[in-house]
């Protein structure tokens, strides 16, 4: 053991930042995991806002039923808007960022395998999203048949259609880039003692997170294609009298669509598999079954996706297979779920803002499980499909599930990331104003859905409107939060409490090895690390 | 160290290179989808497709068993014609040759050709129903204001599972004038087979 770089000597030898100067060479050009994931962070919390942005017109709207403020159709090009920047945007090149910059960290790792390439997924993006954005300035407008893009209704709406294909050929590049740098990094960039089974769990689901994303950005790519084929070059994949099938259109989009949505979540498994142990102070119950678990899901993810066409006919057989393999997914979550709890079982629990929006992970996340397993029954989902039962549905595990996993995880290495430590007292503001807001609204979207308010409509009867008006008012407050939050990460940048190189003291990791802030290059001498640095380094 | 170090270079282009064959393959995969599910629709009807009897093929009927045989027609928003069935529902004997007719109107100020795309619900029903002779097997083409009666005849095979007891034909009308040459002929060469 005799040449083990300690915490000490791996510090040392890079102090001599070499950050490159000038905004094109240090932004434009970097080729630094640290810089992209900061790239990637920042982007995605724009495209936060953007789409905050445009769920407050879409709140705004409904607040009261009747037309008050803005058109129909540019109703359904918010709806539609708002959840292709959310998806896209914001959710997974969030999670791309804390890839950038935790995975080389994790694992002793000098930076991502390939790091010219890494340089051109992140500045896709950019492009991307500006062809996106573009549409809404164009006669006609932005695409307004909602973010699956169902054919025909897709097709009906002018030439965004062109704009919204280019541009999630343009995402899918950049994640599919994305995905096979963190694969080669992971397999290949470990420090030499460091084994899969000592990783930690956000590098475990990473991992699995970018098979997926190989496996199933590309079909989403064919299928956008198809549209575009259908439209300009006289194809007939979706076109009834032309012999094709709209239908089809859905089962390819859906077998994307099920494992994207698992995509959205399984890093937010990692980020809390990493947190809850350091606040409960106890090494994470069940690490392999974590493993084991997080593969199953990925697996299960493929042959689930019919669930979200229960309504369009399909034989008895097909109606009942999907249904059970669907609820057949609540088993490797609820194992996740129980081992969380399991881990601050008995813990010696402190409650820093990272824990707490880990919990609330926990427990709404749980929620959103629970009306999906409702929503896998076929029969009574013939009722729940497209009312905004679903709605609450898939903002309680996006939201509360994907999102918080990405803020709890900013509260959680922000230190390591600036070197100062977050304002404690506005982080806990920053929770509880989130989390009872976020429940103010989407909670009350449950019994709309129950009642059968259908979604993507921009008025609706009058019996609907009390909970709308909560649900209104949980969103404009949610909102002003994440405006809030915008200032606690940018007081933080700025300045605050000098953070030690641990920053928590029940955390373990080797990014909890290299000081605070990380400097510029890290782990540059290959060779053993320390592996009782490490939450799984010896045995689990 | 520098050893290790190229072969970390070595490894990730393997990565990168199986990686990017893997995406190419699943983009192949993606397209892939469209014969499989036309196939799978044929084999098992799944998406209303009907099945392939010829009136020769008539056996033996299963006298004393009748189903009802539902009859629905729609036309797309582009075609400006009326269509209805003339009668809305048959009680048939599975194995029997029936007949029966939709009316068909234009009710524009042009000439407009139309094509008839069937279904048949309960899916699982759609292979064991089949048209002999169906005003969908061609395009169909009305003049200004002209009515025309389409007939269809069509068989219930007697192999029909027992449990379904109600059938429903549907028809929706398309617009051929609002289609492109290269969407009729592969439209023609989809519908012969249906
Ligand atoms: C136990 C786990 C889950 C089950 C059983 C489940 C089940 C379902 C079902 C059956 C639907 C279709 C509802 C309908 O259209 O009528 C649905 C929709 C949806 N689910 Fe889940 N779900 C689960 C977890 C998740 C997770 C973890 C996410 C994302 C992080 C998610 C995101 C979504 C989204 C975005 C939709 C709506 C898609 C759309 O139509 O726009 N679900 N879910
Ligand atoms: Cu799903």
């Amino acid at each position: 053991m005799s040449h083990d770089i300690t915490h000490d000597e791996a510090s040392h030898g890079h102090d001599h930042d070499h950050k490159p100067k000038g905004f094109v060479k240090r932004w434009l050009m970097t080729t630094n995991h640290k810089d992209i994931g900061t790239l990637y962070l920042i982007f995605a919390f724009a495209m936060f806002i953007l789409g905050g942005a445009m769920a407050m017109i879409i709140r705004l709207e409904l607040f009261q039923p009747g037309l008050q403020f803005v058109e129909p159709d540019f109703f359904n090009q918010m709806t539609t808007m708002h959840a292709l920047i959310m998806v896209f945007g914001a959710v997974m090149p969030a999670f791309v960022g804390l890839a950038n910059w935790m995975i080389p960290l994790m694992i002793g790792a000098p930076d991502m395998a390939l790091p010219r390439m890494n340089n051109w997924s992140f500045w896709i993006l950019p492009f991307a999203f500006t062809l996106l954005a573009s549409t809404l300035f164009m006669e006609g407008g932005a695409p307004a048949g909602g973010w699956t893009m169902y054919p025909p209704l897709v097709l009906q709406g002018g030439h965004n259609v062109a704009y919204l294909v280019f541009a999630v050929h343009l995402m899918g590049i950049s994640s599919i880039m994305g995905a096979i740098n963190v694969i080669a990094t992971i397999m290949n960039m470990r420090a030499p003692n460091v084994g899969y089974l000592n990783m930690p769990l956000f590098v475990w689901t990473w991992l699995i997170t970018a098979f997926l994303l190989i496996a199933v950005m590309p079909v989403l790519a064919g299928a956008v294609t198809m549209l575009l084929t259908d439209r300009y070059f006289d194809t007939s994949f979706f076109n009834a009298a032309g012999g094709g099938d709209p239908v089809l259109f859905q089962h390819i989009f859906w077998f994307f669509g099920h494992p994207e949505v698992y995509i959205m979540i399984l890093p937010a498994f990692g980020v809390v598999s990493e947190i809850i142990p350091t606040f409960a102070r106890k090494p994470l119950f069940g690490y392999v079954s974590m493993v084991y678990a997080t593969a199953a899901i990925a697996f299960l993810s493929f042959i689930v996706w019919a669930h979200h066409m229960f309504s369009v006919g399909m034989p008895l057989g097909g109606e009942l297979y999907f249904m059970y393999a669907t609820m057949m997914i609540a088993v490797p979550t609820g194992v996740k779920i129980f081992n969380w709890v399991a881990t601050m079982w008995r813990g010696s629990m402190t409650f820093e803002t990272p824990m707490l929006f880990s919990l609330a992970f926990v427990i709404l996340f749980t929620i959103g499980g629970f009306s999906g397993v409702m929503m896998a029954l076929a029969p009574v989902d013939l009722q729940y499909h497209d009312t905004y039962f679903i709605v609450a549905h898939f903002h309680y595990v996006l939201v509360t599930g994907a999102v918080f996993g990405i803020i709890a995880g900013v509260y959680y290495w922000i230190p390591k990331w600036s070197g100062h430590m977050y304002n404690e007292r506005l982080g806990k503001i920053h929770f509880w104003w989130s989390t009872i807001s976020v429940n103010v609204l989407f909670f009350p979207q449950h019994f709309l859905g129950l009642a059968g308010m259908p979604r993507r409509i921009p008025d609706y009867s009058t019996q609907f409107a009390e909970f709308n008006m909560w649900s209104s008012i949980g969103g404009f407050a949610f909102g002003l939060a994440q405006v809030f939050f915008i200032y606690v990460v940018w007081k933080t940048v700025r300045g605050g409490e000098k953070a030690t190189a641990q920053v928590w003291d029940g955390a373990k990791g080797l990014e909890w090895t290299v000081p605070s802030p990380a400097p510029h290059h890290t782990f540059e001498e290959f060779g053993p690390v320390d592996l009782d640095k490490m939450a799984h380094g010896k045995d689990h | 160290m520098q050893k290790d170090n190229s072969n970390r270079t070595k490894d990730n282009k393997k990565v990168l290179n199986i990686s990017l064959v893997v995406a190419v393959l699943m983009v192949g995969f993606g397209f892939a989808l469209v014969p499989l599910y036309d196939i799978i629709c044929d084999i098992t009807g799944l998406n209303g497709k009907t099945g392939v009897m010829a009136a020769s093929d008539v056996k033996e009927q299963d006298v004393g068993h009748t189903v009802t045989v539902q009859f629905d027609g729609t036309v797309n928003s582009n075609l400006p014609w009326s269509f209805r069935p003339k009668q809305f529902s048959m009680e048939v004997i599975p194995g029997k040759l029936y007949s029966t007719e939709y009316i068909a109107k234009n009710i524009s100020e042009e000439d407009v050709t139309g094509q008839a795309v069937p279904s048949v619900a309960p899916n699982e029903a759609s292979i064991y129903f089949s048209k002999t002779e169906c005003f969908c097997f061609t395009e169909q083409l009305l003049t200004s204001g002209e009515e025309k009666q389409m007939p269809v005849t069509f068989i219930v095979s007697s192999d029909l599972p027992k449990d379904i007891e109600v059938l429903t034909l549907s028809y929706t009308f398309f617009n051929k004038n609002r289609m492109t040459t290269a969407q009729q002929a592969e439209g023609n060469a989809k519908h012969e087979k249906i």
